[in-house]
Formats: structure tokens, C-alpha cells, sequence
């Protein structure tokens, strides 16, 4: 029973020994191959400045596309023969369609003082709302299941017509899938690249210790015993790079908002505020950073593993 | 133990280094291994080690078939031979004792014991103090026995010494060949590659002569034929 606990004794304190070893050399090797550390860092923070400022970009366009979305309405005219009370009873139909979010009635009258708002009042004196008819705004969901909200709306009995701007509804569907697609795209070859830059600066600082691994090798180091300290040392440089790339783009970012704000022509764009997005963007960063430094550094050592 | 049987090995370039050897290192043993450049001696060290598989035959090193051994099971031999080389292959910026202690550290060792284990070797190789130097600020000769200081710390079954005097003067080789013989006489298994005739022929311990792939002579006593250098 005693000597079984001294084995697991000596085999934790063995293993705490291990660990010890790997961050000391993880770090010192940081700071003894200061240079290209510093390389390896700003590589690093290109590349997410590059892919965190595309990315905000893309969430921005995807905000206003939205905004955008939701002002594209629906308009489903009443039938003629229906009152106006009529006409409201058919509220909880039209809401009860697959894909609609709201509407809002707009009586006859409503309508014809929304119509005459927008022009010179005096041409439309004579005229009276019982030209028009009642209608329901409806909003939906779901743009891109636009025709199919359409067509469901229409087989409400009571609902003569309905209209939708399908032009504006394609536009802004392909707009939105332009800008996901360069977004996945531009976002998977910056992670290719930076994981390539990465895997290369560290390869350098490997090179140095070419001879260092091949005593280690030779002595009965296992491989795992080699990498720990390499993947340790990509791990700071990972998070390193990450945390200031996230300090700058979050810097970035309040300077063009700040900017954006003070222009008047630029008003009717809304913005995501960067406390909404500094925290998902840190989580990102430090994630793409964490996988970039270690993956990079069990890359860039893997050759030298073969012997 | 070494064991060697109808052993090939062909490199991918074609060059066929070793045509079928086979060759016993007994536990304890010491022995000498001659040729001339180009014979197939770093072959054998590297079948030894591990760095090159055999083509064709078997090679056992303490007990592991080293053509047929997983890479992963690879440390777990090497752990069991102490390798030196002509060029002391030693860590610049480490001091005696960091080179030393770092073979140790490799396979898991507590610092207790590293601190108890390094003093006990260096003082063996007549280094203990010298510990705290730069592998630069030491003589060949005090280099390339902290080299054997290493390669004896993990207390290894074997010793296989690559020209461990090439780079040495007659005096200093003559020490390390000594120090060699010290190990072996406490036990540990000694091959040496050498090309220094005069140790050879006076040490008098078994010599494996081999040319162009093949052994051409393996005696106790050995004598270093002369013919084989040209």
C-alpha cells in the first residue's frame, strides 16, 4: 500500500517536473529568440487586424442589410366589399402566416393622409379615401421566404391583392450572400496564411535548435517531450498576438465610429456599437490566435521529430 | 546486447553501406570497430541508434528488434544506449552541469534526482569542477567527457562511442580511451569506432573489422590491420 502511494508520488512529482519544464522553456524561448518572437507577434496581428476588420465590416453591411430588410414590407390590400371592422378581423389570419413577424392595419383614411403627406396637398383636395383601400403592413421573418409569405397571404379570403418588392427583396439577399461568402472566404485564406507565416517564423527559431532537438532525440526524448515547450511558446505568441491585435481593432473601430457619428450625411447608417461587439471579437481573436500559435508551432516542428 | 544477423542495408540513393553483417556484443562486453571511410562503421552506429531501419535482417539492441519497433517505442531504446560523438555534440549555452543534467531532465527525472545523479557522473569523468563552465570555455578533451557524462547519466546499458578521439590529441585521447575502459569495467557494454590504430592494437579488447559492407575479421586481442586505411 506505501510503496503504491510513493509510485503515484513519484510519478505526479515526475509529471509536475514535466510541466514545469515545458512553461520554462516555452517562455524563456520566447524572450531568448526575442526577434523573431517579435516577427512571429506582428504576423500575428496583421493577420487578425486584416480578418477582424473584414469580419466587422461584414457584420456591419449584414446590420444595415437587416434594417434594410425590415422597412421591406409587405402590403396586402383588403378587399373592397369588407368595412374597415371587417377589415381588422382579418388580423389574427395574417399573423397566423408562417413567416410573419407583425402587421400593422392601415385604414382607407390612414392611408389616403400617408398619400397625400408625400406630395402638394391641394392636387388631391377632391379626392376621397373610399379610392383606396384598407390595407395591413406586414413584416416578416424571413426575407428570402418572401414569395412564399406572399402567396400564402393572398389565399386569406378577404385579401384582394398583395404587393412586395421583389426586386428590392433579390437585391438585398444577394448582397447579404456576397458579403457572407468574401467574408468565409477572405476569413479561411487569412487563417491559411497566418498559419503559414506562423509555422514558418517558428520553423526559424527551430532551426537554431536543430542541433538542440537532435541531442534531445538522441539522449531518448520522446516527442512529445520535444513539442511541449515549442507548443507553449506558440501559445504565448498566439495570445500575445491576439490580445494587442484586439487592443488595435477595438481602437480602430471606436476611431471610425467615433468619425462615422460626426458626419450628418452618414447618420441614417446603423452602426454596431463596439460594446456589442468587443466581446465575441476578443473570444474570436484569442481563439484564432490559440489555434494559429499552437498549431503553427506543432507544425513548424514536426520535420525535426522525424529522426 | 547487440545482435546482428545477415543484416542489408540499402539507401534510397542505391548505395548498399551494409551486406549482410552479423555480429553479438555480449552484455559487459567492450569492443572495437575498424574500417576504412566508406565501410559501413556510421551505418552500424546508425542501426544501433535507430536512425536507419535495416533493409533486410534482424538487428536487436537490448532486447528490441529495431526493424520491426514502433517509432513511438524508439526513445525507450535510445534511453537504454549513451551515444558520443567526435564532435562532443554539447549545448553551447548550457553550462557541464545543464548538459548533463538535461539528458536527465529528457527522461523524467526528479530534480532530486538530477541533483543527486550529475555530482556522482561529473565526478567520474573528472569534471566535478568544472560544473558550472561553458562547453567553449573547456578543453577537447574536457568536452568530449562531459559528452560521456551525458551519455552515462541515465545509467544506459550500452555506450556507443562514434570516433570519440578524432578530434583529440594523442594525450587526451588516450584519457577518454581509458575513461571508456573505466566504464566498462563498471559494467556498462563499450563499442568504439575508431580510427586510431595505436589504441587499438595496445588496449588489446576484441576488435570488428569491417570493409565495403562486409565484417572481414572479429577477434579477441584484436589487431588493427594497417592494409584497411588505404
Amino acid at each position: 500500500m506505501s510503496s503504491n502511494n510513493n509510485n503515484v508520488r513519484s510519478v505526479r512529482r515526475r509529471k509536475g517536473n514535466r510541466i514545469g519544464y515545458y512553461l520554462k522553456e516555452g517562455f524563456g524561448s520566447v524572450f531568448t529568440h526575442g526577434f523573431m518572437s517579435f516577427a512571429a507577434i506582428c504576423v500575428i496581428i496583421a493577420c487578425l487586424l486584416i480578418m477582424g476588420s473584414f469580419s466587422l465590416l461584414a457584420i456591419n453591411v449584414n446590420q444595415i442589410i437587416g434594417s434594410l430588410e425590415d422597412e421591406n414590407v409587405i402590403l396586402a390590400f383588403v378587399d373592397d366589399s369588407y368595412t374597415e371592422e371587417q377589415a381588422q378581423a382579418l388580423k389574427p389570419q395574417i399573423l397566423a402566416v408562417a413567416n410573419v413577424t407583425s402587421c400593422d392595419f392601415i385604414s382607407k383614411d390612414d392611408a389616403m393622409k400617408s398619400f397625400t403627406s408625400r406630395y402638394d396637398n391641394s392636387l388631391f383636395d377632391n379626392m376621397d379615401s373610399s379610392v383606396l383601400r384598407h390595407r395591413y403592413a406586414v413584416y416578416m421573418d424571413d426575407i428570402t421566404l418572401l414569395t412564399e409569405t406572399q402567396m400564402a397571404l393572398k389565399n386569406i379570403p378577404g385579401i384582394a391583392t398583395v404587393n412586395a418588392s421583389q426586386s428590392i427583396a433579390k437585391g438585398l439577399i444577394t448582397l447579404r450572400n456576397v458579403v457572407s461568402v468574401i467574408t468565409i472566404v477572405l476569413a479561411v485564406i487569412l487563417f491559411a496564411v497566418s498559419l503559414f507565416i506562423m509555422a514558418n517564423t517558428i520553423k526559424l527559431t527551430t532551426v537554431e535548435r536543430k542541433e538542440e532537438i537532435a541531442i534531445m532525440k538522441m539522449v531518448g526524448a520522446t516527442n512529445r517531450f520535444i513539442r511541449w515547450p515549442f507548443v507553449v511558446e506558440g501559445f504565448i505568441l498566439g495570445i500575445t498576438g491576439a490580445l494587442i491585435a484586439f487592443l488595435f481593432e477595438s481602437g480602430i473601430y471606436a476611431l471610425v465610429m467615433a468619425n462615422l457619428a460626426r458626419r450628418y450625411t452618414m447618420t441614417f447608417i446603423n452602426v454596431v456599437p463596439l460594446s456589442v461587439v468587443a466581446v465575441p471579437m476578443l473570444v474570436v481573436f484569442l481563439i484564432i490566435g490559440f489555434f494559429i500559435g499552437v498549431i503553427g508551432s506543432a507544425v513548424a516542428i514536426k520535420n525535426y521529430l522525424k529522426v | 546486447m547487440i545482435q546482428f544477423t545477415d543484416v542489408f542495408k540499402t539507401y534510397e540513393n542505391g548505395i548498399k553501406a551494409i551486406r549482410g553483417v552479423s555480429m553479438e556484443l555480449e552484455d559487459g562486453e567492450f569492443a572495437f570497430l575498424v574500417g576504412p571511410s566508406g565501410s559501413g562503421k556510421s551505418t552500424i552506429i546508425k542501426l544501433i541508434t535507430g536512425e536507419v531501419a535495416p533493409s533486410d535482417g534482424t538487428v536487436i539492441v537490448n532486447g528490441y528488434n529495431m526493424g520491426t519497433i514502433r517509432p513511438r517505442k524508439m526513445p525507450y531504446v535510445r534511453r537504454t544506449i549513451g551515444v558520443v560523438f567526435q564532435d562532443f555534440r554539447l549545448i553551447e549555452k548550457k553550462t557541464v552541469y545543464e548538459n548533463v543534467a538535461f539528458a536527465m531532465r529528457v527522461v523524467g527525472a526528479t530534480n532530486k534526482e538530477i541533483r543527486q545523479r550529475v555530482p556522482y557522473v561529473l565526478d567520474l569523468v573528472g569534471l566535478d569542477t568544472k560544473a558550472k563552465m561553458k562547453p567553449m570555455e573547456l578543453s577537447g578533451g574536457e568536452q568530449q567527457r562531459v559528452a560521456i557524462a551525458r551519455a552515462l547519466v541515465n545509467n544506459p546499458r550500452m555506450i556507443v562511442a562514434d570516433e570519440p578521439t578524432g578530434n583529440l590529441d594523442p594525450a587526451r585521447s588516450l584519457e577518454i580511451m581509458m575513461l571508456l575502459e573505466k566504464i566498462n569495467e563498471l559494467g556498462t557494454t563499450v563499442l568504439v569506432v575508431t580510427h586510431e590504430k595505436e589504441f587499438v592494437n595496445n588496449f588489446s579488447k576484441r576488435v570488428i573489422a569491417i570493409d565495403n559492407g562486409h565484417i572481414i575479421s572479429d577477434g579477441l586481442g584484436g589487431y588493427y590491420d594497417y592494409e584497411l586505411e588505404q
